[in-house]
């Protein structure tokens, strides 16, 4: 039965780069996935990407090394890439096209989704709400994730990434049940543990920088809610077109299936838009921007807008993508459309990170989208957009001094520059550089009140009074 | 009508066997009947832009032809709707076919079984013709729908009657036996015709000081506000969507996010019209492509939207229409003449790009509408554009330059030290300024053109003096030079800034604007005076106006500009005028 459903082709007609060209292959359709079978009785896999009367179009998902025309016949599927789904996927690990590589067998389905997933109907989108406790002030306090956001690190070469996503991971609550902080990795993941999971998905890292995470999973004791999926560096690149995909239809199976917080982290989402840019050039498209694909944006829209949170459902997805910018560079085209898709973004500062500092967050082009959805009274504090707010200017003011210094000499200033100037330097050594401190929100805020007496209260001009005689104290 | 599909390439379908097709004809395309648009026309080919997922569609599938262009329903019931790029109601679609976005699935625009109670306001036997007023429902407690015979058809009203009809019932009928029913249908990418374009002369009042004060726009005007990710773009049209003062608002999410979107949903329902009082979403029609959504549906989405514009203008009312971004419009042409394999121009977009900004850009206007009784109508444009890198210099911002009427530049710098509405004064403009003189002298104050003239060249100023400074300390000010310095930062913190989501300042009226202003530039003078009587700048930096200026915004409209004109009567007391 199987046999006759099932069609065959052996007309492959040529291979180019990760393309493969089949002649008259007339019953393929569009995003049907294929396999490839090789004389030798090796198997790849590849998806359907163009139809015409000349040829399909398929690109191959794994290495075309060893492919060759003659003898190779292409096998449909007659189905769209598809995930497996259940309860049983936490723990496992995966490789970029969701298969094991944990040496343990497939599990079985409870139910089984198209990768590509169905754009969500923003009118049932629910709007994001809750704040997320990450310890660390330059988030909690200037730039608030909230549940359900989408909040790239943008990352440069060489910058500590990794190790701020792995703080995060470790002090944050993706719980419920706030104000009571305790994380996941602090023994939480037994009681209520059922309330969150993590899906994270590596894409062209290294296996360094990928077992640096395993590790930190192990090390929380969240391994058995977390599911992996790993595109590494030496393993095929076309694959990681799909690798998000795969992780995302995960998330929305634990949040919206199964009532879970999930937290998504997609490594390096630069590796991502590499493969993208060889599929355009082996497709001879027109390039866009730095040779990338006019389609970029569209293309990373459909992964980034699959975080949020559904009207009636109890879960939710908050994505934390981290990009490398080529060169350091925030103009560039996948760190600039990321932004305009995200909301908003963790900036690491090369700067920041040469002075020792840790988290090196530069916070002015950082931000969060959906803070004031996440914080103020019954939330987290009534001060706290004022802080946030008054912090901001004073910090960005002690820059243009600092730099105004470096021309005019210190002698130069006022006395209220000279105050400006100190505050920029102990706000990045004490209020940005915290280390592995895990400070809880009135810590941070409290911590801000302590810049914010730098200056005498009438400066404070973007503080209430009644909030400016409740936390700055007697003096000043 | 149909042909079978021989190709296909993304959201791109060429089909055979369509010799009889026309271009934009509608098409549905393969089994379960995907809506598509027909762009190129060669032979017996037809190239097919297809609105939703071509995922499943197979050679030899079918494209059928509807035989008309994608139309645009109108009639009661758009206003508090939410449609997709392509008008499909996304509320009801959520309702009857879950959270996801199904493919295939056709509704209509307006409920087909709501009743409506119809005034005829001829009678029969009258002549008339496209654009005349036959009628008119109470569509919502401030908006009377007019009922317009089309453009281009005329004759006798035989018959016409009044009481609670459906969209699609008849209301009247013109000789010939044509039936006049309030639903009509318009071709999306089709200007409706007007009687007479007219010079702009009113405000588009937005209640934000740096618009209102520094780069009016006219109603009926176009403002594009250019800016890199997170300076601004969607506050600004989001704010405009609630405060300015317009009959009616259309806002379009091109392309952007889901959960900005999902914000206006949540919010408008609750907030008031600043004119009526009445629910925001009773002036609102939302258009909505998110960025995950279709892109052929996003080119769309901009058509559909100024349609509807259009269409509220013709019944003589004032309506906004909010693009965020029209740059994501400009992409998925691109896309779509990429598949097409047109030869690119600047940055790969099509070369027609510039022209088909300008089309979208001129259906915006102030105009006497067609046909009886006399009425005006206006479509004022504020479309939000976003620039790769943030740089202007690319060809969506250049071409749209080109026949704005104002430019309200977007800035990182300001944004990143949390200065919004981040504008850069020295970049931003606007040509209404000077035809809407007359109009804030009458209706204002008579010298409110002249507080203009100074704010501007008090930060003209503060910008040579900090180029001083930079150069070699504040030392080498006088105190006089010193004094303006602070004084503009002043004007800046607490003028041009406006924190969009104050309770109090989020919208400030002409008023309260007139006289903040009017008071700190005052409280120059007086600083000036005081320093030539050799009072110390400290003292003045000091002083209780000072401290009064830099809480005034935050001050309710009538307790400001009270507050404002004793301290002004004071100051002139103590310097003289
Ligand atoms: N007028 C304003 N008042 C207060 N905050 C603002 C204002 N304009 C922008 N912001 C802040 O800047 C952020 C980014 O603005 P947004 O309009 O989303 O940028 P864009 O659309 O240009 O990417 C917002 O989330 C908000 O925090
Ligand atoms: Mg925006």
């Amino acid at each position: 039965m199987d046999d006759l459903i099932t069609r065959e082709y052996e007309t492959v007609s040529g291979i180019a780069g990760p393309l493969l060209f089949l002649e008259r292959a007339r019953t393929a359709s569009m995003g049907e996935m294929v396999e490839i079978l090789l004389p030798s009785g090796e198997t790849r896999r590849g998806q359907v990407i163009e139809l015409s009367e000349q040829h399909a179009i398929i690109q191959v998902l794994e290495e075309t090394t060893g492919l060759g025309i003659a003898g190779t016949r292409v096998r449909l599927t007659e189905s769209a890439a598809m995930m497996d789904l259940s309860p049983d996927l936490l723990g496992r690990r995966f490789n970029g096209v969701g298969l094991p590589i944990d040496g343990l067998p497939p599990i079985i389905p409870e139910a089984r989704m198209e990768i590509i997933g169905r754009p969500l109907n923003p009118v049932a989108r629910d709007k994001p709400a809750h704040f997320i406790q990450t310890g660390i002030s330059t988030i909690d306090g200037l730039n608030t994730l909230v549940r359900g956001q989408k909040l790239p690190i943008f990352s440069g070469a060489g910058l500590p990434a990794k190790e701020l996503a792995a703080q995060i991971l470790r002090q944050a609550n993706v719980r419920e049940d706030l104000p009571s902080p305790p994380s996941p990795f602090k023994g939480e993941a037994k009681v209520g543990a059922s309330a969150f999971a993590i899906v994270f998905a590596a894409m062209g890292v290294t296996f360094r920088e990928a077992s640096y995470f395993l590790q930190e999973f192990e090390r929380g004791g969240v391994m058995e809610h977390t599911v992996v999926f790993l595109n590494l560096a030496d393993d095929p690149t076309i694959e990681r077109l799909l690798t998000p995909r795969y992780a995302l239809t995960t998330a929305e199976y634990f949040a919206f299936t199964q009532g879970r917080h999930v937290l998504v982290i997609l490594t390096d989402m630069a590796a991502y838009c590499e493969a993208l840019r060889q599929i355009a050039t082996a497709r001879e498209e027109i390039p866009g921007r730095r040779g990338y694909p006019g389609y970029m944006y569209s293309d990373l829209a459909s992964i980034y807008e699959r975080a949020g949170r559904i009207r009636g459902k109890a879960g939710s997805i908050t994505q934390l993508p981290i990009l490398t910018m080529p060169d350091d560079d925030i103009t560039h085209p996948i760190p600039d459309l990321t932004g305009y898709i995200t909301e908003g973004q963790i900036v690491l500062s090369r700067e920041l990170h040469r002075k020792g500092i840790f988290p090196p967050i530069d916070v002015l082009p950082s931000l969060s989208r959906l803070m004031n959805l996440g914080i103020g009274p019954g939330k987290t504090r009534e001060d706290h957009r004022a802080v946030a707010d008054q912090l901001y200017a004073l910090y960005a003011q002690g820059r243009d001094v600092r730099r105004l210094a470096a021309i005019v000499g210190e002698e130069g200033l006022t006395d209220s520059d000279r105050r400006l100037l100190k505050l920029a330097q102990d706000f990045e050594q004490e209020f940005v550089n915290q280390g592995e401190q895990d400070r809880d929100i009135d810590g941070t805020l409290d911590l801000g009140w302590k810049f914010l007496r730098y200056l005498p209260k009438d400066r404070l001009t973007r503080v209430k009074p009644e909030l400016i005689e409740k936390h700055y104290g007697a003096n000043g | 009508m149909s042909g079978t599909i021989i190709k296909i390439s993304g959201p791109t379908v060429v089909a055979r066997e369509m010799a009889q097709t026309r271009m934009f004809n509608r098409v549905a395309v393969g089994r379960i009947g995907l809506l598509g648009e027909v762009i190129r026309v060669r032979r017996d080919e037809a190239t097919i832009q297809v609105y939703e997922d071509t995922t499943g569609l197979a050679l030899g599938d079918e494209v059928s032809d509807a035989g008309e262009p994608l139309l645009v329903e109108l009639g009661p019931g758009l206003l508090g709707s939410i449609f997709d790029g392509v008008q499909r109601p996304l509320d009801v679609l959520a309702a009857e076919h879950g959270d996801w976005i199904a493919r295939g699935l056709k509704l209509p625009a307006l409920p087909r079984d709501r009743q409506w109670v119809f005034t005829p306001l001829v009678r029969p036997g009258t002549q008339v013709a496209g654009g005349a007023c036959v009628g008119a429902i109470q569509e919502t407690e401030k908006i009377q729908h007019r009922v317009l015979v089309p453009p281009g058809v005329s004759g006798t009203v035989l018959e016409i009657r009044g009481g609670t009809f459906t969209v699609t019932e008849t209301i009247a009928v013109l000789d010939d036996d044509r039936p006049l029913a309030m639903l009509q249908r318009w071709p999306v990418r089709t200007p409706r015709p007007v009687a007479e374009r007219l010079p702009p002369v009113v405000p588009f009042i937005t209640g934000q000081r740096v618009f209102d004060m520094l780069f009016p726009v006219a109603s009926g005007g176009t403002v594009i506000v250019p800016g890199g990710f997170g300076t601004g773009k969607t506050v600004v049209e989001q704010t405009l969507a609630k405060y300015a003062q317009a009959d009616i608002i259309i806002y379009i999410g091109c392309g952007e996010r889901g959960n900005e979107m999902t914000e206006v949903l949540a919010d408008f329902p609750h907030l008031k019209d600043p004119t009526t009082g009445l629910p925001l979403m009773q002036r609102t029609v939302l258009v909505i492509n998110t960025s995950n959504m279709p892109v052929a549906a996003r080119e769309t989405s901009i058509y559909t939207g100024i349609t509807l514009a259009e269409y509220y203008r013709d019944m003589g009312y004032s309506v906004a229409l909010m693009a965020d971004s029209t740059s994501r419009w400009a992409e998925a042409t691109r896309e779509i003449s990429a598949r097409l394999e047109e030869m690119p121009g600047e940055e790969g977009y099509p070369t027609y790009l510039a022209t088909k900004l300008a089309e979208f850009y001129e259906r915006g206007g102030c105009v006497r509408c067609l046909g009886q009784a006399d009425r005006q109508g206006s479509v004022t444009i504020v479309s939000a554009i976003s620039p790769p890198g943030g740089d202007f210099s690319e060809p969506v911002t250049q071409s749209s330059m080109q026949v704005a009427g104002a430019l309200w530049a977007l800035d990182s710098d300001l944004a990143h030290r949390r200065h919004f509405p981040a504008i850069n004064w020295k970049r931003s403009f606007s040509l209404y300024a000077a035809p809407l003189d007359p109009w804030f002298r009458a209706q204002v104050a008579p010298d409110w053109p002249q507080l203009r003239i100074d704010l501007a060249a008090l930060l003209q100023k503060e910008e040579e003096l900090q180029e001083i400074v930079q150069l070699v300390g504040i030392d080498a000010l006088q105190d006089q030079e010193r004094i303006a310095l602070e004084v503009s930062r002043l004007v800046r913190e607490e003028y041009l800034r406006q924190n969009a989501f104050s309770q109090i300042d989020a919208a400030c009226p002409l008023e309260k604007q007139y006289w903040i202003l009017k008071a700190l530039l005052l409280f120059l003078h007086y600083c000036r005076e005081r320093l030539k009587q050799g009072w110390a700048i400290e003292q003045l930096l000091g002083s209780p106006f000072r401290a009064e200026l830099e809480r005034m915004k935050e001050t309710p409209p009538r307790d400001c500009v009270q507050q404002a004109r004793a301290m002004i009567e004071k100051m002139g007391q103590e310097v003289g005028k």
